[in-house]
């Protein structure tokens, strides 16, 4: 049974870890519903955040063999019930919708939505939360004429308690007992 | 007055650096990690390192052979054969792409190699220049890791790190790829190993809890099997492997990959597993009720259709790489661990233990593999010559003490069923690509790794001609490996294919080949061609006695078919013994 799955990828900042992503998504014929890629919270660490759909046994093999790239150091795998997670979508309205009153704003008030800017011309609406809120959004301002429509990819932030910066220090001192443990037995 | 040279020279001196060209420290580099043999190919980028092997060929033996695929092989058959990592040069372009059968062939048989590839000056990069391919992009997917370095301060830490990932965890190939100015710039050169990459971590902390199950389910198992994979050759695990088996008498199954990590004439040995294996390990995987998998990854070749594969058992599944785990079969216990750590730990838990009437089923099986294929294939009084026959005689002739190197197809397998292996590592194959074209030039690294072994190479009379420019480099070094072609005259296992599933049309498959014994002539290999059952004795001795390299064209049954077989979507179960039209 195919679901939504998100991957928190947290990777070494390399040229090309990307696409090395890419080719394992690709050679299983999956899809990526939706891609951010930005510097994480720990300097040095890459977070991607992948939306995928497919089944739960084929994201557990990719996960881990995502995982086994060389500068990949962790995969997290959430269905979206363990995610906080939005996207941000852009649209640029023609302000000539202005005249029909303020049916607009109130759309804007009621999708708990943003305007960023005005211009003679056109005025360019924001609005974060989820796709299905932004897809309901652009349906109610299609009538007024949607010059231009972005989103972003989703970004999320995990509900789990261990966080990437522990596992990493964890990591750096078991490295450091081994090498004093190998130095004490020279 | 000092010169500028000299003052940069004294000053790197003081700091305990020296002031190299990074051509120089790539080749400090490898020695640096002990290696003493490269395979390779020179051209336009990768000039500068060649001119600087002059000057370290007391230290680096460089084996040019005639084709980069070829290096590639030949470098993987001596990583196997000795251990050591494999090293592989080629230069830009052509020479990069020539090397990709050769590096996904390493992949996917997880073997440790460095490709160092040239790359055009850096200023050229991306500019479709001369000889410029993206070979990054091109090896990523066959590649464990790869690199490319612009300046040539990053060697040393490159070249490290390329050992470090090559040879740890799931070993295989890495590829570094290396502008032509960073060759010729200086650096100031130091070298310190790789240990760590805090991405990257080879080393994973046994289970023990996992460990004490396994124990505990193998001492509770009433017909239980050990399936040992290639996994076992690379942990160096065989004298675990055995000691567990002997303690708990255990039968072992071994995968392609993993023949001669136990030993073939053992009492324990219950044969090779998959599409042209053993009746009995094939067969009876689907009676076990416990399965110990070992360094394997439940290849398709080995397990058949999976929907019919080891219902009745339960499975322990031992493997470094934790990608393999649950990826083909889902298993009931699994241990993310290298084989010899796990096993060393394993053996201490398990009760000595013996499985009398489960060993007689694999016997009664042998028995019928035996009447039913065998003694038909390896002794037969009629008829053309038979590849069975050929191969129990050189096994039979060389005390299974010989590094047997196989092509791919009925030769490789034929190879694989009859040669009695008694040395770990003792056989050079391509298993997860089935790579035609792999035998000659493996074979020359192979006896380059193992110069006082018989190194002796099955080969078909189809994949023979894939490579056989490598007969070239068999003169120029003298390396006195023994060549057996089993001459068909058909690419005998598609042949097999379209008999057996295509109503015998043999699209493409018969082939007009050319006089091997001239061929083999013109490169001052002696040679003989065999066609009659009296003379393969003399002949085979004759091939075993020479000092130098030798060459037998041995003419087989053209229609000659290798049994039993696993058809594919067939269960191991329904295993065929007899094949009649
Ligand atoms: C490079 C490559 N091309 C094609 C194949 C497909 N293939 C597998 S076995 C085989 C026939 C091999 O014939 P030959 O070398 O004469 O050996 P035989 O099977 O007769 O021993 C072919 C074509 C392959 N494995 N590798």
């Amino acid at each position: 049974m195919r679901q939504e799955f998100t991957l928190s990828i947290f990777s070494e900042n390399h040229i090309g870890i990307l696409n090395e992503i890419t080719i394992i998504l690709t050679r299983r014929q999956i899809n990526i519903e939706s891609i951010t890629a930005s510097e994480s919270a720990v300097k040095g660490v890459h977070l991607l955040t992948l939306v995928v759909k497919t089944t739960p046994d084929m994201v557990r093999k990719i996960a881990r063999q995502i995982e086994k790239l060389i500068e990949v150091l962790k995969v997290f795998v959430h269905t979206s019930d363990q995610i906080i997670y939005q996207e941000i979508a852009l649209f640029k309205v023609s302000t000539k919708s202005m005249m029909s009153g303020n049916i607009l704003e109130t759309i804007v008030k009621d999708f708990n939505a943003r305007i960023l800017v005005v211009s003679p011309e056109y005025m360019v609406v924001e609005k974060t939360g989820h796709k299905s809120e932004i897809n309901e959004l652009l349906v109610h301002l299609e009538p007024f004429g949607v010059l231009q429509f972005a989103r972003s990819g989703r970004v999320a932030i995990t509900k789990q308690v261990k966080e990437l910066n522990v596992y990493l220090k964890e990591l750096d001192e078991a490295h450091r007992n081994k090498a004093e443990t190998i130095e004490t037995l020279k | 007055m000092m010169t500028d040279k000299e003052v940069e020279e004294t000053t790197a001196k003081v700091n305990g650096f020296e002031n190299i060209t990074g051509a120089e420290a790539i080749l400090k580099c490898l020695i640096e990690e002990g290696v003493d043999t490269i395979f390779g190919y020179p051209g336009g980028a990768i000039m500068p390192v060649y001119d600087k092997l002059m000057d370290y060929d007391h230290k680096l033996r460089h084996i040019l052979t005639r084709h980069e695929q070829g290096a590639a092989h030949a470098a993987q058959a001596y990583a196997m054969v000795t251990g050591k990592p494999g090293i592989c040069f080629a230069t830009s372009g052509p020479g990069a792409t020539n090397l990709i059968t050769g590096i996904a062939n390493a992949y996917l048989d997880s073997i440790p190699m460095i490709f160092i590839t040239a790359q055009v000056v850096s200023g050229l990069i991306g500019t479709d220049a001369f000889q410029e391919t993206d070979i990054l992009g091109v090896s990523m997917p066959v590649t464990k890791w790869n690199w490319q370095i612009k300046k040539s301060q990053d060697i040393p830490e490159i070249i490290a790190k390329a050992f470090y990932i090559a040879t740890t965890g799931r070993p295989g190939p890495v590829l570094i790829d290396i502008a032509k100015d960073a060759q010729q710039e200086k650096l100031q050169f130091k070298y310190k190993k790789c240990n760590y990459l805090r991405s990257y971590n080879p080393h994973v902390p046994l289970n023990t809890k996992a460990i004490e199950s396994a124990a505990i389910m193998i001492n509770h198992a009433e017909k239980p099997m050990i399936l040992a994979g290639h996994g076992i050759l690379l942990s160096r695990a065989e004298n675990e492997l055995l000691q567990l088996a002997e303690k708990t008498g255990i039968p072992v199954a071994v995968t392609l990959l993993g023949l001669s990590a136990f030993p073939s004439g053992h009492r324990l040995y219950a044969g090779y597993l998959g599409m042209h294996g053993n009746y009995a390990p094939n067969l009876l995987t689907n009676e076990a009720d416990l399965l110990i998998a070992i360094g394997m990854r439940f290849d398709d070749r080995v397990t058949g259709n999976l929907k019919k594969y080891a219902k009745k058992a339960r499975i322990i599944h031992i493997e470094i790489d934790q990608a393999e785990i649950n990826k083909n079969v889902l298993v009931d216990l699994e241990i993310h661990s290298d084989a010899k750590e796990a096993l060393l730990n394993l053996i201490p838990l398990v009760k000595p233990n013996s499985y009398e009437s489960w060993i007689r089923e694999f016997r009664i099986c042998d028995k019928i593999e035996y009447d039913r294929v065998v003694k038909e294939e390896t002794k037969p009084e009629t008829g053309k010559i038979r590849m069975g026959e050929v191969v129990k005689l050189v096994s039979d002739m060389t005390n299974g003490d010989a590094v047997i190197v196989t092509d791919v197809g009925q030769n490789q397998m034929t190879a694989a069923r009859y040669y009695r292996f008694t040395q770990p590592n003792s056989l050079v194959t391509s298993g997860g690509m089935g790579t035609m074209g792999f035998g000659l030039p493996a074979s020359v690294g192979a006896k380059i790794g193992k110069p006082d072994k018989q190194v002796i190479t099955f080969i078909g009379d189809g994949g023979f001609q894939m490579t056989i420019q490598e007969l070239g480099t068999i003169l120029h070094y003298h390396i006195p490996v023994k060549i057996i072609i089993l001459n068909n005259g058909f690419l005998g296992m598609v042949r097999q294919w379209q008999e057996m599933f295509f109503k015998k049309r043999y699209a493409s498959t018969e082939l007009v080949n050319p006089d091997f014994i001239a061929i083999a002539g013109g490169y001052k290999i002696p040679a003989k061609k065999v066609t009659e059952r009296g003379e393969l004795k003399a002949a085979i001795a004759g091939l075993l006695a020479e000092e130098g390299a030798y060459l037998l064209d041995i003419d087989i049954d053209k229609e000659g078919n290798v049994l039993p077989m696993i058809e594919p979507g067939a269960s191991v179960s329904d295993i065929t013994l007899n094949y009649k039209g």
